[in-house]
């Protein structure tokens, strides 16, 4: 049997300890990553099983999409400050995609490529 | 209505699940679940009259879930690092390649342009899936509805002229395709890789979740 219960425990306990994390070192990161980080090496060094977490963590991730529909539709009360950028912004994201995609691909091939002739 | 607090996530769940229909039946990019959902939404809230700030507050029961939700990427992440072993340096390379590109063109094109630290602040993470994204965004004193909006319209983008780049730029390797999706355009641009193949998708949600983290750890060098 699935024991939600324990699961929702150690993903809320790993939100508490990003909190936690967050309010006690002096660096600017957000409480996720702090949490996301330590159940990662929690993972890694077998601290957590996946089988611990599998069934909860997959509900949250299912429904995340949801949760960005609020923030954008704020979209509505930001529009003073968008509408004189809107040109420049659009440029920016059309020009910064294909750079960033172009960048990471092209890097990860060559390295690829690099470990492929030394075998 | 105010005292209705489950409307405005009715309201939400509903327009998702239509948008979720439609982009399944219509095989057009554009036709994204989340950008159907938004504007679902936002067309009811203006045709009705329904108050923003009564929409936000029934929000405020599920949007508590945003960080523990963020914190479960973790799971696949591990999860694909046991199959992805063989080629992690080169993975690992190709996002941090990225990611300062994706930083450092933002911040120079935003002083070029004279935007101020509150549109940096917004625009800088738009490269990054929207959890991370928005709470980075928040810290910097960016605007969230801003950032929310570059960063999905930055993946739908991605997703829908990422093939067209992959040819333009020679990038063959799957492997390499998938960093470029997951890095450049976050979970929306994952889920084209995952149609061009399962090891191009899984590398993609891998370097999403890097790449995300690396983000978080960089920002405040760019902002402030």
């Amino acid at each position: 049997m699935i024991n939600y219960l324990r699961q929702g425990l150690l993903i809320f306990g790993f939100t508490l300890l990003g909190e936690a994390l967050q309010m006690l070192l002096p660096l600017p990161i957000p409480a996720a990553i702090y949490g996301l980080v330590f159940l990662f090496l929690a993972l890694c060094l077998k601290l957590v099983k996946v089988e611990h977490v599998k069934e909860f963590s997959g509900f949250l991730l299912t429904i995340m999409p949801l949760l960005f529909v609020a923030p954008t539709v704020n979209l509505l009360e930001s529009w003073g400050l968008l509408l004189p950028n809107i040109g420049w912004i659009l440029l920016l994201i059309a020009a910064s995609t294909i750079l960033v995609f172009g960048v990471s691909g092209i890097v990860c091939q060559a390295v690829c490529k690099k470990e492929d002739d030394h075998e | 209505m105010s005292n209705l607090t489950f409307l405005p996530l009715v309201i939400t769940i509903a327009a998702y699940q239509i948008g979720l229909f439609v982009s399944k039946k219509v095989k057009f990019p554009l036709c994204n679940a989340l950008l159907i959902a938004i504007v679902l939404v936002i067309g009811t809230l203006l045709l009705t009259g329904y108050p923003i700030d009564a929409y936000q507050t029934g929000m405020k029961t599920i949007s508590w879930l945003l960080t523990p939700a963020t914190i479960c990427l973790a799971v696949p992440l591990y999860e694909q690092l046991q199959v992805l072993k063989k080629d992690m340096k080169a993975i690992l390379i190709g996002i941090c390649a990225g990611t300062l590109a994706s930083l450092l063109f933002v911040f120079g094109f935003c002083r070029l342009v004279g935007m101020d630290s509150v549109m940096l602040a917004s625009l800088l993470p738009k490269s990054v899936t929207t959890a991370v994204g928005l709470a980075l965004s928040e810290q910097g004193g960016g605007n969230s509805a801003i950032a929310a909006a570059a960063i999905i319209i930055t993946g739908i983008l991605g997703s829908i002229i990422g093939p067209l780049l992959c040819k333009l730029f020679r990038i063959k390797h799957p492997v390499a395709q998938g960093v470029a999706f997951g890095t450049a355009s976050h979970v929306i641009g994952t889920s084209k890789a995952h149609e061009l193949s399962p090891l191009t998708g899984a590398v993609s949600s891998l370097s999403l979740t890097v790449a995300g983290v690396l983000t978080a750890v960089l920002f405040p060098l760019f902002v402030g």
